[in-house]
């Protein structure tokens, strides 16, 4: 626990980063948020983005945004909700106009999300949120102590916080499967601190002289090794997940990839300061043999 | 020491060779069908319709792989694409406008597995095989409106038909209000509309001299009429989808206002957006009953012809007496006469006037109700009138069955427009696109899987080959309970697999390290396995049950592409723990187990 003091600084910096370039910049949300259309097209060669920009602007799409797509051959074209007034019609002008210009071009995939839909999807997201938030205080105060479940829950909207400063600074788009990462990774960090929390309490019952930093440093010592073959094997099919699963699955991916390793540092470095402070001792575990102890007297 | 007792070295292994079976059918991969599927009620998918489907392949030279028949419809397999379009032609030639002949892929896997375990592969979501999905949005306020605009016309006739004297109707957003000149008449009025308009409800006002009169849709009016739009729409949905050629479709209400439809494999999105976003129309016109039909000839001046549901030809007169947007609304029920089954349409105002004139100078002659759809008419029903019908009331009856009042009901009330909808949500994934997913999400769960594998079995030796093993057990596990459930299965859902994996190594390493400990500490090998389970299951099933309630969450809040990923999170969960736990320390009781005195295990 020497380190206490250093790594709460540090974690107390690197979030005071990403809630401002979360409030400076924001997240650059995904059409399935905002609304809008987005297209996958397919040349049968590389594409000119110029000309594909050009014939939109012909039909009146001049706010479309049109870049390439995992490959010189793919386009991926935008069109904000303001500018789309045809509604689900819009994929099949915009196809139209494409192919008098090259017949080869195929659709790949049409994403249409309404303005209406967008909001009930933003709604969901933060109910989930807050859910799973609760959920996670309840079963640790359940199975431990309130002090554990608030710990682990601050420790890990920490790493939340993170994540979504990364995407907020690198502008990566916030898409519906970022937000499954996201509250995927909030799952498995607290299973991260869950292993070291279990490790605390039983020594708590089996140190019976120690203290409480005592206690946590013997507890975070010995579950290092497996943290981090845990977190390296979880990393090895993230990382497999990043380069072999195509755009879509990418900043899902990438998510899980800052969320694997800001948790490794936030359960160890930042749930068991935390728990310190909130001053853990035995009696918050041997209470009942106490108890049982004066039951026996006449 | 550890020794599992039989039963339960048996029955571990008898949950694995479960898994292997229904994980058996997605390794043969799938094979391209076509599919018949009756249209109508009264015709059933039978063996008779099989033997039709089989002579008809057989005559035209196609051969197919199977020919199966199941609850609902025949499948035919083949063998490549090109003879499955050809078949299709065939089939549809064949068996003309009563069938839908839809194209569809099959698996491959031997009759066995489907007919003595109902194991099916995996069903894949629209991403991984192509196809779209509509999120359509029902214009609610669109359909109060309507119902509202359509009262207060009647309330106008009705007041005329029973001579009360008023000075106008007018209606805005949700109030009707009709003006009287003095309170007598009012209530007069009040009580002749209280009779007739059972969904509103009134109150009075006077204002400016004027006795007002303001009615408003109760609240379980609008929630009656709110609920018959969106089932309306639903079958009319189905009606069209029908006509697409899908063979499986999903039509489902989603909340109060939407309704989902997905169709797989569709590729001409333009066409099926236009199939969905028509409206049919019902016209109502007079039989031509002084002229004969003769086949073939032209028809007489001023008719046309048109084809009942039993295919009779019926001369028909040009001119419209009513269109499908006067009628509000048409139930099945009853005659009050005879008891026989009948269908109550209710007109509109406007209608009810037509309707009356019409009626009351053709009594004794026979009037169609026709239904357009895709500009193509068919009458529905051609009844005799019997008298002059007012009031907007009118009954069908005659030579109908239950089944067939409830048909003519929906089809008129489907024909009649429902709640207007829009298109809210549109997601289309090509073919090439879909099989280019399938490969992404395979090859990167099988790279992951695969450095695993090394790291673990360098790292633990013995034990980390057990550890691969039981996430071998996994993998097989999950994908079984997933075909087993026929689980929609999305990009994100392999994800979900992909990373569920990568955290089930969890499990198996806390016990490594923990046996490891206990070495460490001085215990002899086979005490160290038992203490090393024992203690590292408690913290397993904790940290497991934390993961397990993010995955309910994300379903139960999750839409789309989150809950595929959601759901495949939670079985994994399952999974893992038995694998991890189970299965595992099976094979380290074949192992080791059995070994009395054991000096050194390799957990390196």
């Amino acid at each position: 626990m020497s380190y206490g003091r250093y790594t709460t600084t540090i974690s107390l910096v690197t979030f005071l980063f990403a809630v401002f370039f979360l409030f400076h910049k924001g997240l650059n949300f995904g059409v399935d948020f905002t609304g809008g259309t987005v297209m996958e097209v397919h040349y049968a060669q590389s594409a000119d983005l110029d000309k594909v920009r050009g014939q939109l602007g012909s039909v009146g799409l001049s706010e479309a945004q049109v870049q390439n797509f995992g490959s010189s051959k793919d386009v991926l074209i935008q069109v904000p909700l303001k500018e789309n007034k045809a509604g689900a019609k819009l994929s099949e002008q915009v196809m139209e106009a494409l192919h008098q210009q090259d017949a080869s071009v195929e659709l790949r995939r049409v994403e249409f999300v309404g303005p209406q839909v967008g909001k009930d999807l933003v709604d969901n997201g933060a109910m989930a949120l807050l859910l799973v938030s609760l959920g996670i205080v309840g079963y640790l105060w359940l199975r431990f102590e309130w002090k554990f479940g608030l710990a682990a829950i601050i420790a890990n909207l920490h790493d939340v916080v993170i994540i979504l400063g990364f995407f907020a600074f690198f502008q990566w788009e916030f898409s519906l499967s970022v937000l499954a990462a996201v509250l995927a990774v909030l799952g498995y960090s607290v299973n991260e601190s869950v292993v070291v929390f279990d490790r605390i309490r039983e020594n708590f019952r089996k140190m019976r002289k120690a203290e409480a930093p005592e206690i946590i440093d013997n507890a975070i010592t010995r579950t290092m090794s497996r943290t981090i073959i845990t977190h390296a094997c979880t990393q090895m099919m993230v990382t497999s997940m990043l380069f072999l699963g195509g755009e879509t699955l990418h900043y899902f991916a990438m998510a899980l990839t800052i969320g694997i390793l800001f948790s490794i540092y936030s359960s160890v470095l930042v749930a068991s300061p935390l728990l310190l402070m909130f001053g853990v001792s035995r009696e918050d575990f041997i209470k009942p043999e106490k108890v049982e102890a004066e039951e026996v007297l006449p | 020491m550890n020794r599992y007792p039989l039963w339960k070295n048996l029955l571990v292994l008898a949950i694995l060779a479960l898994g292997f079976i229904y994980t058996l059918p997605n390794f043969y991969g799938e094979a391209p069908a076509v599919q018949v599927l009756p249209l109508r009620s009264n015709l059933k998918a039978d063996a008779a319709l099989m033997a039709r489907v089989e002579d008809a392949l057989k005559a035209a030279q196609l051969n197919p792989d199977a020919v199966s028949l199941d609850a609902t419809s025949v499948k035919a397999r083949f063998n490549d694409t090109d003879t499955q379009l050809k078949a299709k032609d065939v089939l549809h030639a064949q068996l003309g406008e009563d069938y839908i002949v839809a194209l569809n892929l099959l698996s491959r896997s031997p009759q066995w597995l489907p007919d003595y375990f109902r194991a099916l592969p995996m069903y894949l979501g629209l991403d991984l095989r192509g196809g779209v999905h509509f999120l359509l949005q029902i214009d609610m306020k669109g359909a109060l409106d309507k119902a509202l605009e359509s009262d207060s016309g009647d309330i106008r006739s009705t007041l005329r038909e029973a001579n009360i004297p008023y000075s106008g109707v007018s209606r805005d957003t949700s109030v009707i209000t009709t003006k009287f000149r003095d309170a007598d008449a009012r209530s007069k009025g009040e009580n002749e509309l209280k009779q007739r308009f059972g969904g509103l409800e009134f109150s009075e006002r006077e204002e400016g001299g004027d006795f007002l009169l303001l009615a408003r849709l109760k609240q379980q009016e609008q929630i009656r009429i709110q609920e018959s739009a969106v089932q309306q729409n639903l079958i009319t949905l189905r009606n069209r989808v029908n006509e697409l050629g899908v063979a499986e479709p999903v039509i489902q209400q989603q909340g109060v206002d939407r309704i989902v439809v997905q169709l797989p494999g569709v590729q001409d999105t333009a066409r099926a957006k236009d199939i969905l976003g028509r409206t049919a129309t019902l016209e109502v016109r007079l039989v031509d009953d002084e002229h004969h039909y003769v086949a073939g000839a032209v028809a007489p001046f001023g008719t046309e012809v048109f084809k009942d549901r039993d295919g009779t030809p019926l001369l028909v007169k040009k001119s419209v007496i009513l269109t499908g947007e006067r009628i509000n609304d048409a139930q099945p029920g009853f005659d009050s006469r005879n008891n026989e089954p009948a269908v109550h349409i209710n007109l509109d105002a406007v209608g009810a006037r037509k309707f009356k004139e019409a009626t009351r100078e053709n009594v004794g002659k026979r009037m169609a109700i026709i239904l357009f759809e895709k500009g193509k008419g068919e009458i529905v029903t051609a009844p005799v009138i019997r008298e002059e019908i007012g009031g907007g009331r009118v009954q069908i009856s005659g030579k109908m069955n239950t089944e067939e009042a409830n048909d003519t009901a929906l089809l008129l009330r489907a024909g009649a427009l429902a709640a207007p909808m829009d298109i809210v949500e549109e997601r289309t994934v090509g073919p090439s696109l879909g099989a280019d997913n399938i490969k992404r999400g395979f090859d990167s769960t099988k790279i992951g899987f695969i450095a695993i594998a090394i790291f673990m079995i360098v790292y633990y030796l013995m034990f980390g080959g057990v550890s691969v093993l039981a996430l071998g057990a996994n993998l097989l596990l999950l994908v079984a309970l997933l075909s087993l459930l026929q689980a929609t299965l999305t990009l994100p859902g392999m994800a979900g697999i992909a990373l569920t994996l990568g955290m089930a190594i969890d499990s198996n390493v806390l016990i490594n390290e923990r046996i490891r400990e206990e070495l460490r500490n001085g215990m002899p090998p086979q005490t160290a396995i038992h203490e090393g389970y024992e203690h590292a299951f408690a913290t397993i099933l904790d940290s497991n049950i934390t993961a397990l309630i993010v995955g309910v969450a994300l379903f139960m809040f999750g839409s789309g592409p989150v809950k595929g990923f959601a759901v495949v999170l939670c079985l994994g969960i399952l999974t893992s723990i038995f694998s991890a736990v189970l299965v595992s320390r099976l094979l380290v009781n074949l192992i080791y187990g059995r070994k009395a005195r054991l000096s050194k295990i390799a957990i390196g």
